[in-house]
């Protein structure tokens, strides 16, 4: 929660960039309890409105954080969730880091596949929340936890 | 905390005010709903059913912005216990985007009958809007 400190900010702004737009910096929230639920959705959809997202695309990036972050805090042990804008070349998206200290996926692609429901940690519903997203990316490490990259683009 | 208002037991309250309009329920969810919020409106609505002898609920989802897993086997689960208690459950209202995300999230709600809106909703549970009187009304001047 702390890493991203206020005297990051100005340091972290160029003059003429991007950063200096409301939710471009990146916002780390904890994963524990349920009302960390509700301050992902908040986070998630500020940052969704400051990127520029159609109030759809709002919807599926919220809702993809939903489900990542209510697996990690109730099968994965709680973890964290790191939001924030992504420019590569004249695109501009979202990108969502969920991590997890769970037991970790034995097997990620079984996750992955549609009615796939009796994974711990992160693995729980992966399907639906990659269906969401443009990009998904799952490491996971047995014993230490799950880590799901997901980015979706404006369009 | 209040352990009147018709809540048989008053052991828990979901904050949402469910009214009854003949043998009718008619509740709505708001736009934040945590999962302990869902899981104590399911059943304060199930006790309500009983309770009220109700033979229908429209839940107006109208202001609901997110559904995800959690929310969508809620209504899905609060759809099969209303129809075990006899009565028909119709959600009415869901935002176009909350649409899309679910069926992309694959999940339909299954089960769980919808409506457009909330007038389309309670018309289906048998309530025809009545032209309205022309004499006797207490209000609404002839021009």
């Amino acid at each position: 929660m702390t890493p991203l400190a206020d005297g990051n900010r100005t340091v972290h702004g160029p003059a003429t960039g991007r950063a200096d737009t409301p939710g471009a910096e990146p916002v780390r929230l904890s994963l524990t309890t349920e009302d960390d639920l509700l301050a992902v959705r908040h986070a998630v959809r500020f940052a969704a409105v400051a990127a520029g997202f159609s109030i759809i695309d709002q919807t599926r990036v919220i809702t993809a954080a939903s489900e990542l972050a209510r697996n990690a805090y109730i099968h994965g042990g709680g973890g964290d969730l790191v939001v924030g804008s992504v420019h590569e070349g004249a695109r501009t998206g979202l990108r969502l880091t969920i991590s997890d200290r769970g037991p970790g996926i034995p097997d990620v692609e079984a996750a992955l596949a549609d009615g796939y429901s009796t994974g711990v940690g992160l693995g729980h519903g992966l399907g639906g929340a990659r269906r969401l997203m443009d990009e998904f990316e799952v490491r996971s490490t047995p014993g230490e936890g799950t880590t799901v990259i997901t980015t979706r683009w404006r369009r | 905390m209040s352990a009147h208002s018709g809540t048989p037991s008053g052991a828990h309250s979901c904050a949402v005010p469910i009214l009854r309009l003949g043998d009718v329920l008619v509740t709505g969810l708001l736009n934040e709903l945590d999962d302990k919020s869902a899981v104590a409106f399911a059943q304060e609505l199930t006790e309500r059913i009983s309770a009220d002898r109700a033979r229908g609920v429209l839940i107006d989802i109208s202001r609901l912005e997110i559904i995800d897993s959690f929310v969508a086997r809620n209504l899905m689960e609060l759809t099969g216990m209303a129809r075990l208690l006899g009565a028909r459950v119709i959600v009415a209202g869901m935002r176009p985007p909350v649409a899309i995300t679910l069926v992309e999230l694959g999940l339909e709600l299954t089960g769980v009958e919808t409506a457009l809106h909330a007038e389309q909703g309670m018309a289906a549970l048998g309530w025809v809007q009545a032209p309205q009187p022309r004499e006797g009304a207490p209000h609404d001047a002839a021009g």
